[in-house]
């Protein structure tokens, strides 16, 4: 097994100056990801994956807050690092890419000198060099070189969406953060990104945390996946064996929430209901409220058991410790 | 009146009364100014039948001219060509206000973006109620009443719960319903929903399409429902029709235009979308050639064969005629002769 490149262990965050923080919006996550891999998480909103992704990437501002817990990169903890630290790690060992980021770039500016700016923070000062790896990048992503010179505007949604993931592995990151990249974007221009992102860390060799609410899609790109619930890790397994067989309820509603594209059309039932507040959490398990399967009196009272079903899968719900998980 | 327009009905739709019958129905904008004036070409020659009770889902990428289409088709934007046809009646080119308000009523909209589409100076029960005195659909003694039986349809009961709330104080999926309510309210034989779940979180989607089909059914509606997702189109529609850059390139039953599709873009569509059952890495690679075309400069012939690998030269000189590839499912390609 190839050595964890990011490993996440027993994280709690919080957002809050009170003590401690009124809300907890990541609570006790533990994850690794090695290098080459592509690490899914899935969730609705609010249910922390923006949160996780912004403390695993060092970018947790205040009121945001680690309450415990640990992030290492390669062996170091970035919860320790200073702000100096961490900047000189960005961008060239992680970089973070955001939903809608196509409208990170500056709108008055060359995409040319952005990246220069970029890697001249970076200490890439002579032109030449600068040049050629951009040019480098927008091959990856498979950017014609002319647009280079160009203003963002004059690129489309899609290709400006490329050309923000072309900054982002400029410097050769290692750890790659794509948070919703693809949501805004139409189905088409998705597949090409998603395809080029595919071959990229192949060739790279880059790990990626890939963040969405789209299940379908992860099942598809990713190989493991994380499903997260109210602040929690409810299930993790690798994604086929996620898709053919889920082990949490939640997992079972996040999948039937996406209509198929074929087969018999039957009506399905979504998921109902709404997450908790993360202010007021449920006793016992978060998911409780809204489960169709909810033990009374257990669920509801006492917190569900991490079941390992295999070394790689693991689901955290009463009924798979009670063996009937299966049963629907 | 009646006979000049079922002379412009096709031999099999005669002796039933569409709830809506567009012919070549075109629309351009002119954008920019002062010297850089273009003509950009949001709807071309769209010919498209609702039937009553239907379901059609009109499938396309953005800027490909589903809104537009929904605008022109509920009088909000007037077309550059082309007829319309409402419950047989035709859409004159110049309307009176009382024609207008008897079109307006029978066509409703429900909008993509729950969050601008409410007044936020005007309660719910404000909102809901405005279609009752436009269309002066019921005395002002039974609105109440009237209010809350849609705001319960709608799921938002208790009534009197929600009935003086603004729209800050609604979340995105219950503002959804009270554009769904609004809608309602006029009555109408068409609800044409422009993308009314893409703003909302996955959890609520299902919910709110649920919420249409049922409505749809109990009152026999007919809905166009405006989408890019393809696996939503599937579940809500009896029929799909595809666009692309300005033109419906593909219509037929759902099962077949998913199961089966014909036109090289709609199968373009079908492998883009995401799907589990693509087995990760063994599935062929997924080749998209090229961007859609600019809208201001569109080929003479067919949209998408700058994009196709199966173009050939008829392609280029001029838009290919429909063709029959099965029962009602027609396509606009020259590979199915």
């Amino acid at each position: 097994m190839a050595p964890a490149l990011l490993e996440v262990s027993q994280l709690s965050v919080g957002y809050g100056w009170e003590l401690p923080p009124s809300v907890i919006a990541v609570r006790d996550v533990s994850l690794t990801v090695s290098a080459g891999e592509i690490f899914g998480i899935a969730g609705e909103s609010g249910c922390g994956k923006t949160t996780l992704a912004l403390t695993a990437a060092g970018l947790l501002e205040p009121p945001g807050r680690v309450i415990s817990g640990a992030v290492r990169f390669e062996g170091t903890d970035l919860t320790t690092l200073s702000a100096d630290e961490l900047r000189r790690m960005r961008l060239a060992e992680i970089a973070v890419v955001f939903q809608a980021s196509m409208n990170v770039l500056n709108p008055v500016m060359r995409i040319r000198d952005q990246f220069y700016d970029a890697m001249a923070a970076h200490g890439i000062s002579s032109k030449t060099e600068a040049r050629e790896r951009a040019d480098d990048s927008f091959d990856l992503v498979k950017i014609p070189r002319r647009f280079f010179d160009a203003y963002p505007h004059q690129l489309s949604g899609g290709m400006r969406q490329r050309a923000v993931i072309a900054l982002a592995i400029v410097l050769r990151p290692k750890l790659l953060f794509l948070d919703e990249p693809t949501t805004a974007l139409d189905v088409v221009v998705q597949r090409t990104i998603l395809e080029s992102l595919d071959e990229l860390r192949r060739e790279l060799g880059f790990g990626v945390v890939f963040i969405t609410h789209d299940l379908s899609l992860l099942v598809e790109i990713a190989d493991r996946i994380a499903i997260m619930y109210a602040g929690v890790i409810v299930e993790e397994a690798p994604a086929r064996e996620l898709y053919e067989r889920p082990g949490h309820p939640y997992t079972r509603a996040l999948m039937s929430a996406f209509p198929p594209l074929g087969g018999p059309r039957e009506r399905l039932p979504g998921i109902g209901g709404q997450p908790p507040d993360l202010r007021s959490l449920p006793i016992g398990c978060p998911f409780a409220p809204r489960c169709p399967q909810k033990i009374e009196g257990v669920c509801d009272t006492v917190a569900p058991p991490h079941v390992q079903r295999n070394p790689a899968h693991r689901v955290v719900c009463q009924l798979e410790a009670r063996g009937e998980a299966d049963l629907v | 009146m009646s006979s000049v327009v079922r002379s412009a009905v096709p031999e099999e739709d005669v002796g039933q009364q569409n709830v809506l019958e567009v012919r070549g129905l075109t629309k351009f904008f002119h954008v920019g100014g002062f010297g850089r004036r273009r003509l950009v070409r949001a709807l071309s020659d769209v010919d498209l039948t609702i039937r009553p009770g239907e379901v059609l889902a009109l499938v396309g990428e953005s800027g490909s001219g589903k809104t537009t289409f929904a605008r022109t088709v509920s009088n909000l934007d007037r077309p550059t060509a082309g007829e319309i046809f409402v419950e047989g009646r035709l859409l004159p080119r110049r309307v009176s206000t009382r024609r207008l308000r008897w079109y307006r009523r029978r066509i409703q909209m429900i909008f993509q973006d729950p969050y601008s589409s409410l007044d936020p100076l005007h309660t719910v029960e404000h909102t809901v109620t405005r279609p009752f005195r436009s269309f002066r659909i019921v005395p002002r003694s039974q609105e109440r009443a009237e209010v809350d039986e849609l705001l319960t349809q709608v799921g938002l009961v208790p009534a009197e719960d929600f009935r003086h709330r603004f729209p800050h104080e609604l979340s995105g999926g219950q503002r959804q319903r009270v554009g769904i309510a609004r809608a309602l309210a006029a009555r109408p034989s068409l609800i044409l929903a422009d993308e009314p779940t893409s703003m909302l979180d996955v959890s609520i989607r299902l919910t709110i399409m649920n919420l249409l089909l049922d409505l749809q059914r109990s009152k026999s509606l007919s809905l166009v429902f405006i989408t890019h997702d393809l696996g939503g189109a599937y579940y809500m529609s009896d029929r799909i029709a595809i666009m692309y850059a300005s033109h419906i390139v593909e219509i037929g039953p759902s099962q077949e235009v998913m199961g089966e599709p014909r036109h090289p873009y709609t199968q373009l569509l079908r492998r883009a979308a995401p799907d589990p059952d693509n087995s990760p890495g063994t599935g062929s690679r997924f080749e998209a050639h090229g961007d859609p075309p600019d809208l201001a400069a569109l080929p003479p012939g067919c949209p998408f064969a700058p994009r196709c690998s199966f173009v050939k030269d008829e392609c280029l000189g001029s838009l290919p005629e429909w063709r029959e590839v099965g029962a009602s499912h027609q396509v606009r390609c020259v590979l199915y002769d």
